[in-house]
């Protein structure tokens, strides 16, 4: 069996959430395997990064350059293809820097690759069974992958268990004079950060969350009823602010703003994960849905199959007494 | 600019409620209605714009069988001036980076300075742009949100991250680019649109065509499968309640209460 790496992703000193994941993913392709964890950065929140790892993983890759000081994709895939043995399974983040590095680094590494993994059903052999989701989580699937010259696998955060910090005195193995030449085509500019809106989602204990299912522009205004009369803001999902019927601010989901309401009103929302992402601390989630299959349905606390259309004027009426 | 977009014919998550056929491993696909890959309309439409301002063509491109002539034309309806679709029995059961290897074989005919993808279609894998850039050992760009077009030599552009912020990057031409929904608002195409080109040829190439040695792409060649469909036990999900709806929104109106969220 092939090692298994992980590649740690990380900001301002801190591994993200799914560092403490991966141990319980590799695990459940080869209950055997050491899992090697991979750090690239430059200087001191690398090697802050590289300390709490030692903490996870028995052994630490780390890689320094002053080019790998934020996470350029095609930076990070010359250096990874130049220390990664070449039948290597590597675990990446299911996120907007797995997305950029996974299927590129699988051509280079000539490997196999299989995206937003939910779960690992068996390794059987060079081959891996996985769970997958398809058609924005309506159904999903098993997927075998041959892992017999290395494979790329991006791993959905808050699939697995994550580990506890147990104090695993990793051995830190620098291999920065390993990473060969970093010159790239794509050239990592600035980020700009999101616009602040004249409403903050990210404040509001009762949220009246609005999807597709709202259907028109001018159906918006039903929605703002209901949240005046509960006291309550509106935020919506992707598709209303790729209509621009609602400014990006108001948009909740791994892309948009992370809320922390008490009670979270999904109106016409399928509940994808890349929305529920954004959904946190653990609010009462009440879904109202036509389609009674919405895999909203699957995460809510209480559910209605209804027409939101319909529905909200009645509510509005209710609330308003 | 000669910008070549790639899209996709899928089933259409908005028009379809999805069931497992009888032997409960493959969709139910008797009555599933497809469209053009949402991804792909932002693609087309960037394209088009891009070629509005600085000049040059867009061509659109698809790997897949007669029936995706229609979401070629669809995108030809939209704007773009040419049509390519890649079809041949040996590619089928290709898996994503067997669809790479046919585009990348159709880009290496052409001389394009940019190629847009979706960011992902119906597999939610995003994955054929970033195999095809390495493939062609172009640049390659994510989930991109803004593009800004100065020069012969290089490219502008903004990827959406976590957070609602955007990473800016400049990326040397010819490179890749998987388009964001949301970058730009797709123009509506009518009936009338898509019959100005119904008459348009479009082209049909399969492996021979392409010089493709049909034991590299398709079923044979591909490392990932799909094994099955299924239904995961997801434990018991929502509470659902019926009854009327006043009697329902009642209930509503109390649990909101007790949680906290109404006064």
């Amino acid at each position: 069996m092939a090692e298994i790496f992980a590649y740690i992703p990380h900001s301002a000193g801190v591994a993200e959430d799914i560092a403490m994941e991966y141990p319980d993913a590799a695990k459940k392709i080869d209950a055997a395997a050491a899992v090697t964890a991979v750090v690239t950065g430059s200087g001191a929140d690398l090697d802050k990064v590289v300390e709490a790892m030692t903490g996870v993983y028995s052994s630490v890759i780390k890689i320094d350059n002053e080019a790998l000081a934020y996470p350029n994709a095609e930076v990070v895939r010359k250096a990874l293809v130049s220390v990664l043995p070449a039948d290597a399974i590597v675990l990446l983040p299911h996120n907007t820097f797995g997305m950029d590095l996974g299927p590129g680094l699988s051509i280079k590494m000539d490997a196999s690759f299989v995206a937003d993994v939910v779960d690992i059903d068996s390794c059987d052999g060079t081959t891996l069974k996985v769970v997958r989701q398809e058609l924005g989580g309506a159904v999903s699937t098993h997927v075998s992958c041959d892992v017999a010259a290395g494979a790329v696998v991006t791993v959905r955060g808050g699939s697995f268990v994550p580990a506890e910090d147990a104090a695993a005195g990793g051995a830190v193995v620098d291999k920065s004079a390993d990473a060969g030449d970093l010159a790239c085509k794509r050239r990592f500019l600035e980020v700009v950060e999101a616009e602040v809106g004249d409403v903050d989602i990210t404040k509001s204990d009762l949220l009246v969350s609005i999807g597709r299912g709202i259907e028109e522009e001018d159906n918006i205004e039903v929605a703002q009823e209901l949240a005046e009369a509960m006291g309550a803001v509106v935020s919506c999902s992707r598709p209303i602010v790729d209509a621009k019927w609602l400014e990006k601010s108001r948009q909740v989901g791994t892309s948009g703003q992370t809320v922390k309401p008490k009670v979270y009103l999904a109106m016409g929302i399928s509940g994808s994960f890349q929305h529920m992402g954004g959904v946190k601390g653990n609010p009462y989630i009440i879904a109202i849905n036509k389609n009674p299959k919405a895999p909203i349905f699957q995460v809510a606390d209480v559910g209605v199959v209804a027409d939101i259309l319909e529905f909200m004027p009645e509510f509005t009426e209710a609330v308003s007494g | 600019m000669e910008i070549l977009v790639c899209v996709k014919r899928v089933p259409d998550t908005a028009e379809n409620e999805f069931e497992l056929n009888s032997a409960g491993n493959d969709l139910d696909r008797d009555d599933l209605v497809y469209s053009v890959n949402e991804w792909d309309n932002y693609a087309v439409e960037e394209a088009i714009q891009i070629v509005d301002n600085v000049g040059g063509n867009v061509t659109v491109v698809t790997v897949g069988d007669d029936e995706s002539e229609e979401v070629l034309r669809r995108e030809m309806a939209m704007g773009a001036n040419n049509g390519i679709l890649l079809s041949d029995d040996a590619f089928e059961g290709a898996d994503g980076k067997g669809i790479a290897t046919i585009l990348k074989a159709e880009v290496e005919k052409g001389n394009y300075d940019l190629i847009l993808t979706g960011a992902q279609a119906d597999e939610g894998a995003g994955q054929v742009g970033g195999m095809l850039a390495a493939m062609l050992d172009y640049p390659y760009a994510s989930l991109v949100n803004k593009v800004e077009v100065d020069g012969d030599a290089a490219i502008k552009v903004g990827r959406e991250i976590e957070g609602g912020n955007q990473e800016m990057n400049e990326l040397d031409l010819p490179c890749v680019l998987s388009i964001q929904t949301g970058i730009n608002e797709p123009r509506y195409v009518g009936i009338r649109g898509i019959r100005k080109v119904a008459k348009l040829e479009i082209p049909v190439k399969g492996a021979s065509d392409l010089g493709l040695d049909a034991a590299t792409v398709g079923d044979a060649a591909a490392k990932v499968k799909r094994v099955d469909y299924f239904v995961p036990d997801m434990g018991d999900g929502a509470e659902m309640l019926d009854g009327s709806t006043d009697e329902i929104i009642a209930q509503l109106i109390e649990r909101i209460k007790s949680k906290g969220g109404l006064a």
